[in-house]
């Protein structure tokens, strides 16, 4: 039975940190510029399928690396072009046009690799368990979760202690103030745009590994990452690494005792959590209302 | 002047609707198109009289056309075969739930709000997905249709009689605008809008803000239930997409796309969305692409939704 609790938990870290990922790149497009992506599951298919046709060519580490660049430069470029007629509007005509984008990238998507899902090979000594007793510790999950961890930590150096981090927390309390200051703001929302988008492109190839791929993969992923903001609460990264970390979990273990609640069990946690805190778990008191 | 235009207006989607049976046919359509039409656009008009007149953002509106159309699809199966029972028990269902989660939600504000409401909508298509013996989970609920009408003397059938039953879905799409209107009229209407426009000078002005938020919450959600039945009994099916949010992101959608602060605005957004869909999804495989392009564009080049942006042409 332990072993069954400790599987679903894990299960649990690693669909949090794919949550976790995702969630971070919405924040920070939102945080920033104060666009809801809806698309951003199309990104991180794009993430996916770049990946899969990179990798017979350069290997598996190279794709790691290369295919969320690729996913994030058409992201600055989708951005340059019609992402930045959101700024400072009314956050529904982001729906409005997220929404388009997503239903656009699905079907390019098909268009170009077709609409089955196919599998997406991983070095085989990644797919194999570390031990007889734990089987399900595959190495791929390991790594996966080391992968996250690494661009979360990496994430969060950047913002930390680089000029362009620096820059985007600042934006992020107040970008009329970062742009009198002499910041190119213009530069400083596609930059960032295009972060969000390498960590969609990132969890992308991750869970390209272990579903494989499917136009609609991004799917599943993309309310359960908004669910893992507003529990962690607008405004607070830390918030959104925490919540996505915590749904994962919470309906990892669900799923060992009630099972037909696997799914549900985390809107109930964040109509509970918001309910008791209006402002999820780290929000800021009336930020970004 | 301006009075007379919406008179005009008025007049005209009437005129268009009442007699849309005999010219659809004619421009390349078919009835049950137009049925769709209407159905949906009581469910973006309630959509809009929070979003719009309100300024509330609701994204989880499927959960009471859902609560609506399960509620009207599981009484004609099990409790009384008839599609005004159906329809009662579906407005009641979707009423009785939008008051008792508007309770727990009306003190949010803003994304919460709107991520709040689509919990909601996401706990119930969750529960019917898997409620299997109930809803017949993700297979739908079949084994019952709609049922004709019989008022005494008068009757209908509505079952066989795709053009009787558009009348029918049109009766219930004119009681629905009619109450709105009237609503929006009365001082509470009034009420609502000065919220939309300035919460916070409204709480000032001694409006008990929340409980206005509620009673309008509640009301868009009947008339969102309300499109859940006639949609039901449109396909004589129900299934747990109907809660599920990207059905709520369509009302939104076609409120958006319409015009969210007119009145006819969701109507006209979603006759685009459903004749595009339609049209699209039967000339290529690839609807998607054409659709989408046009939400980009309509944020582009209609920011003010396509019936403001009439509005405004006329007005310059």
């Amino acid at each position: 039975m332990s072993q069954v609790i400790l599987f679903n938990l894990l299960n649990g870290l690693i669909v949090g940190a794919f949550y976790a990922l995702m969630a971070l790149g919405l924040s920070l497009i939102l945080n920033l510029s104060g666009v809801i992506n809806f698309a951003h599951g199309g990104f991180l298919a794009l993430g996916a399928y770049f990946a899969y046709s990179l990798a017979p060519i350069t290997g598996f580490w190279i794709a790691l690396v290369i295919a969320p660049l690729g996913a994030a430069i058409i992201g600055v470029a989708v951005e340059r072009v019609l992402i930045r007629r959101l700024y400072g509007r009314d956050p529904l005509y982001s729906l409005l046009m997220t929404f388009g984008l997503a239903f656009i990238f699905q079907d390019g998507l098909k268009f170009i690799w077709g609409a089955q899902s196919v599998p997406y090979q991983i070095p085989s000594w990644l797919a194999s368990p570390l031990s007889m007793d734990l089987f399900f510790l595959t190495g791929y999950r390991i790594f996966m979760i080391a992968v996250v961890a690494i661009a979360v930590g990496g994430l969060f150096l950047i913002l930390g202690y680089t000029r362009l981090g620096i820059r985007i927390r600042a934006g992020t309390l107040d970008l009329d103030t970062v742009s009198v200051l002499g910041v190119n703001v213009r530069v400083l929302r596609s930059l960032n745009f295009g972060l969000g988008i390498y960590l969609a492109g990132l969890a992308g190839v991750l869970a390209a590994g272990m579903l494989g791929l499917a136009p609609t993969i991004g799917d599943q992923l993309i309310m359960p990452s908004f669910v893992a903001i507003i529990v962690g609460g607008l405004g607070s990264l830390p918030g959104t690494l925490v919540g996505g970390l915590l749904i994962g979990v919470v309906s990892g273990i669900t799923s060992v005792y009630f099972s037909e609640a696997t799914e549900a069990v985390i809107y109930v946690m964040m109509a509970l959590i918001l309910m008791v805190r209006p402002h999820g778990l780290f929000g800021d008191e009336g930020r970004l209302q | 002047m301006k009075k007379f235009q919406d008179w005009q207006g008025t007049i005209i989607v009437w005129a268009l609707l009442l007699t849309m049976p005999f010219w659809i046919g004619h421009i390349g359509g078919y009835t049950t198109l137009g049925t769709r039409v209407v159905v949906l656009a009581v469910a973006a008009m309630s959509v809009n009289f929070l979003l719009g007149f309100t300024g509330v953002l609701s994204f989880g509106h499927a959960a009471y056309f859902g609560l609506g159309a399960y509620g009207a699809g599981l009484t004609i199966k099990y409790l009384a075969a008839s599609s005004m029972a159906g329809l009662v028990a579906g407005v009641l269902l979707g009423t009785v739930g939008a008051m008792l989660i508007g309770l727990m939600i009306v003190r949010l504000r803003g994304v919460y709000f709107a991520m709040v409401t689509i919990a909601f909508g996401q706990i119930f298509y969750f529960v019917s997905f898997r409620w299997v013996n109930l809803t017949g989970g993700d297979d739908g609920l079949t084994g019952w249709t709609r049922m004709p009408l019989s008022l005494g003397p008068l009757s209908l059938d509505i079952l066989h009689d795709e053009t009787a039953f558009y009348y029918f879905v049109l009766a219930c799409f004119g009681a629905a605008a009619a109450g709105m209107a009237l609503l929006l009229r009365s001082p509470f209407g009034r009420t609502l809008l000065a919220i939309r426009e300035n919460e916070r000078r409204a709480r000032f002005l001694g409006i008990p803000v929340d409980q206005h938020i509620w009673m309008s919450f509640v009301i868009s959600a009947a008339f969102a239930s309300l499109a859940g039945v006639v949609y039901a009994y449109l396909n004589n099916f129900v299934d747990p997409r109907a809660f599920r949010w990207d059905q709520s992101g369509d009302f939104v959608i076609m409120a958006v796309l319409g015009g969210m602060r007119s009145f006819w605005g969701p109507l006209i957004g979603a006759a685009i969305f459903v004749v595009l869909q339609d049209k699209l999804s039967s000339l290529t495989d690839y609807w998607m692409t054409p659709l989408g392009l046009f939400f980009v564009l309509a944020v582009v080049f209609f920011p003010r939704g396509v019936l403001g942006m009439l509005k405004r042409r006329r007005a310059t």
